[in-house]
């Protein structure tokens, strides 16, 4: 390896986490100013990165000195470094958030090292360029994650925990499967080499599909596609707010990459219109369920739960829509309508998370029905939740409408008007779900004297919340321009 | 993307409430002085810059500031005649409004929250008027509905959770129709521009019956806010809110945006003559009628004064949308034309009923007994504000019935003078009561809940002078009616672009 690899962007975007992490276990004392050291320079790693990709285009890295099909292969294209440079920036707010949020030593103490390790996962997972390391970062992201959602230490969140920690394993193992079959066939796990492979071997059909739902199955385990999203709800509703946010915004979408690199990249010959169906059918099924549970629930931090559950749906309807599009500018624009509807949740659903956090911590609890007096008392959290809301809405200005608006138009231009319906009613009953929480912040409680009032912990929240809302739907083409898609069609 | 000054004044106009509005939200509550300073600061600077809009847009200059969110999806805000109408509208009452919303809200609660809104409103309304494009205006409009909600439920009590529940329920769904009915104009035609004449007139006829359900959609989203009959249900309810927004954003803003956008779809989106032939000019003249009909009617039965005043809006906003179901240039100026004139006089009504509820705790009709004589400034502006709405000369009311009357008769819809003149009627029937109760009937010995506010006039002067001074512009507006730069006479420039004169 030489000195150069070292100090890559990439290779420094899972390094400086994992390196925080040994760090943060060998100095406990220290946690939390350490922690905070490692979130800035990870971030400050990613925004790098996206400024090499922005100047250079997809950036490839070979590791290890092994040849191309068993080395470790690290790569950045738009896509990956899109979602790098989301979950990096909404890992710093939430690494913000958690500085203060902790207050007991042995929480604080635990916290740091898990929460970097899983930091340096996601990046693995966005990062890595072939299939086994895809696995051993999903493993690593799965374990951890699993931990952190338990350290409130009570037994609902443990329950619910070590229930997400058995589905991981579950998926994982599926997806193990799948590319053990891969192996066998094509002897190499470079994504690359495979594709090239599966795209010149349609005789292997049985062997390629076998893999292919293995695979995704697992993965749909994972990211919580209904119906197999039961294990979600209570382990992200149990967990403390800082982890509950990096679970919903970050992990799952990580985990959704997967699939769609997968999807994409690797089984494109045999991903056509029918197998994009089930997947779709499935996402819609999901946003109509997870919406009406989320409109529901009695608990703030469930109701954000399910509404991941619906969320999730929305990026599968995009599957057959990129199957009837032809390559072409209109099929980069819908991958980018794609991304940006994954971008602004993770900003929108961290804001939400942090934000019932701080109301769950100032009111003693979470039940919405009670939630008059706290959320009259905290304007700048109310207001957090209020702008989150309306990115998972899908109201303008949000990232998501813009999203939706190129969905919707993708569905009647390919004759699938369905999905438009499907759309319509998950909006309407995320609009009951997100008002009927903000409608208790109209009470005749005294008047707030301060519209900021414990900032460390508020305006990460906030900053999130509005980046999805303002930032992401009035200045959304710079991430057009990252993907390298339709870089004519900016500014045109 | 140039930014020069042509380019960046319709933008600054929006942002110029926008700007001190996110301000205010971050003042403590008890920064009076400041947040009068940023209020007035953003009233006074969108007025002046309206002001260099106007004077550009009569020497011919184009304005337009456009900001690209995604590929083919792009921000567009300029400036024609309509625009112009409507974001003079907007801002002149704006200013009004904030002073009387500075002397309404002088001892209430949450003020920082109330003015922040405000602002965000105005925003949007005036983004509504300056939108290029069907994007553009689906995304103020919808930022409008987001912005007044807070605002309706601003009091906290549970009938203000309630009417704001309503109203969210009525404007979301409606945006939602909207939203569909764009997005799927946007797959026939590429980017939906408003141009003077319409842009679907070449369109293959094949596309007819699609442009005819896009159509309703679109109106069914429109036609929410407008309040047109059987989508009006929201506007009464919504009546729990403040007296500032009640006047402004219910009797203005709100249902104003539902009738521009009504005419920006009819004229620059399918063009007059592609709507009649294809025939929803006359579905929007039958729902305009009934709605007229319908509103005064109930309008009638109500007692408290703010709800009947409400039915009164339902009615008198549909004046624009049969103005614009009439094929010809004169119904079109009818109907644009009470777009500013509805606008100055249901706001005056407003700015009374909120003085009378102020100062003497009187919401109801039948407690208005005498009224006149303890209010008689407030009174005569009310008096001005209910004869003009009746229409009698030389109130501006008149001259819009007028011209609508006069566009009937031109396009051969004769009916529409029956549905006037049993307007009138029941306009008579619902105001002169009011007006008969409160000059003539004699005082009662005790108002619900008076205050005094240490002034030698009836109330505090921020309450007092902006209904005076909008019933002066009622009177001006129709006596001088034919001057330059009037409501009527840009009206009339307006038809004639669109008619291609």
């Amino acid at each position: 390896m030489s000195d150069a690899a070292l100090t890559h962007p990439l290779v420094l975007c899972i390094a400086l986490p994992l390196l925080g992490a040994m760090l943060v276990t060998a100095l406990p004392r220290w946690s939390v100013r350490l922690g905070i050291l490692a979130a800035v320079a990870t971030a400050a790693a990613a925004v790098a990165l996206a400024a090499t990709v922005w100047q250079q285009g997809t950036l490839h890295l070979m590791l290890g000195g092994w040849d191309r099909q068993l080395a470790i292969a690290l790569r950045a294209d738009g896509i990956a470094t899109a979602l790098v440079l989301m979950a990096n920036l909404v890992a710093l707010g939430i690494s913000v958030y958690a500085s203060g949020y902790f207050h007991d030593r042995v929480r604080v103490r635990s916290f740091w090292p898990l929460w970097l390790l899983l930091w340096a996962g996601l990046n693995g997972l966005f990062l890595a360029g072939d299939l086994f390391n895809l696995y051993v970062m999903l493993e690593l992201l799965g374990i951890a994650a699993a931990a952190l959602g338990a350290l409130t230490g009570n037994r609902d969140a443990v329950a619910a925990n070590l229930r997400y920690l058995l589905v991981g394993l579950l998926g994982s193992i599926s997806y193990l499967l799948g590319v053990a079959l891969l192996y066998t066939a094509y002897g190499t796990l470079d994504l690359g080499l495979l594709a090239a492979g599966i795209a010149d071997s349609p005789q292997l059909l049985a062997v390629n599909a076998a893999a292919m739902t293995l695979m995704v199955a697992g993965l749909a385990l994972k990211a919580a596609l209904f119906p197999l999203h039961f294990w979600l709800p209570p382990a992200h509703a149990n967990a403390p707010a800082p982890v509950s946010a990096a679970l919903s915004a970050l992990v799952v979408k990580a985990v959704f990459y997967l699939i769609l690199r997968l999807w994409l990249d690797l089984f494109w010959p045999i991903t056509g219109m029918a197998a994009a169906m089930l997947p779709a059918l499935l996402g819609a099924v999901a946003i109509v369920w997870g919406s009406w549970r989320a409109l529901r629930a009695e608990r703030l931090k469930l109701l954000a739960a399910y509404s991941t559950v619906a969320q999730i749906g929305y990026l599968f309807l995009f599957l057959p829509l990129l199957a009837a599009t032809p390559p072409g500018p209109a099929r980069d624009d819908l991958l980018a309508a794609l991304l940006l509807m994954a971008v602004t949740h993770g900003f929108a659903k961290a804001g939400f998370f942090l934000a019932a956090g701080l109301v769950q911590t100032n009111a003693g609890h979470d039940r919405i029905d009670d939630l008059g007096g706290t959320a009259q008392r905290l304007p700048a959290t109310t207001f957090a939740i209020a702008l989150s809301g309306s990115a998972l809405i899908g109201l303008p200005p949000s990232g998501s409408f813009i999203g939706k608006w190129l969905l919707m138009q993708s569905a009647i231009a390919t004759g699938q008007w369905w999905w438009v319906i499907v759309v319509t009613t998950g909006s309407l009953l995320a609009s009951a779900y997100v008002f009927r929480v903000l409608s208790r912040a109209f009470g005749l409680e005294p008047t707030p004297m301060r519209f900021i009032t414990d900032a460390r912990a508020e305006v990460p929240a906030l900053t999130l919340a509005l980046v999805s809302v303002a930032v992401l739907g009035l200045a959304s083409g710079p991430v057009w321009t990252l993907l390298g898609l339709s870089a004519a069609g900016v500014g045109a | 993307m140039s930014w020069d000054y042509a380019a960046l004044l319709p933008g600054a106009i929006v942002v110029s409430s926008l700007l001190p509005g996110v301000f205010i939200f971050l003042l403590d509550e008890e920064s009076h002085v400041l947040r009068t300073v940023l209020n007035l600061f953003g009233a006074v600077a969108k007025l002046v810059l309206v002001g260099l809009l106007i004077y550009g847009v009569w020497l011919g200059q184009v304005f337009e500031t456009r900001i690209a969110i995604a590929p083919g999806l792009t921000l567009v805000l300029n400036a024609d005649a309509l625009s112009v109408l409507f974001v003079t509208l907007s801002t002149v009452l704006w200013l009004v409004t904030t002073v009387y919303a500075i002397g309404y809200l002088e001892h209430s609660t949450n003020r920082s929250r109330f003015f922040g809104f405000f602002s965000l409103c105005v925003s949007a309304t005036v983004g509504i008027a300056l939108s290029g494009n069907l994007l553009t205006f689906v995304i103020f409009y919808e930022v409008l509905t987001l912005a007044t909600y807070p605002l309706v439920a601003h009091r906290g009590t549970p009938e203000a959770t309630r009417g704001a529940k309503i109203y969210l329920a009525y404007t979301l769904s409606g945006g939602l129709l909207l939203l569909v009915g764009a997005v799927w104009l946007r797959t026939l035609t590429g980017p939906v521009d408003f141009v003077e004449g319409g842009m679907l007139g070449d369109l293959s006829p094949d596309l007819h019956g699609q442009l005819v359900v896009i159509f309703a959609l679109l109106l069914a989203g429109l036609g929410v806010k407008a309040a047109l009959v059987p989508l009006h249900g929201w506007l009464p309810q919504s009546m729990v809110a403040p007296a500032p927004v009640s006047s402004l954003l219910h009797a203005v803003a709100v249902v104003k945006a539902g009738a521009f956008g009504i005419v920006r779809v009819v004229y620059d989106v399918y063009g007059v003559t592609l709507a009649s032939q294809l025939g929803l000019l006359t579905v929007l003249g039958v729902l305009a009628s009934f709605t007229i009909v319908y509103g005064s009617v109930l309008a009638l039965t109500q007692d408290g004064l703010k709800k009947r005043l409400a039915y009164s809006t339902v009615s008198q906003v549909s004046y624009i949308a049969l103005g614009t179901s009439l094929l010809g240039p004169v119904a079109t100026v009818g109907g644009l034309v009470h777009l500013v004139h509805q606008g100055i006089m249901k706001i005056t009504l407003f700015f009374c009923a909120g003085n009378y509820a102020e100062t003497l705790g009187v919401a109801k009709v039948s407690q208005m007994d005498g009224i006149g004589r303890r209010m008689p400034l407030t009174t005569l502006a009310f008096t001005v504000g209910a004869l003009g709405m009746i229409g009698l000369p030389p109130i501006a009311g008149f001259v819009s019935k007028w011209y609508l009357g006069l566009g009937g008769v031109e396009a051969g819809q004769h009916w529409v003078l029956v549905i006037l003149a049993s307007s009138t009627l029941l306009n008579a029937g619902y105001f002169l009561p009011i007006l008969y109760r409160a000059w003539f009937r004699p005082l009662p010995a005790e108002w619900p809940n008076e205050h005094h506010f240490g002034t030698r006039f009836e109330t505090m002067h921020a309450l007092l002078w902006p209904p005076v001074i909008t019933a002066v512009f009622c009177l001006l507006a129709g006596l001088l009616a034919a001057a330059p730069f009037s409501p009527l006479e840009w009206a009339r420039l307006i038809a004639e672009r669109e008619y291609g004169l």
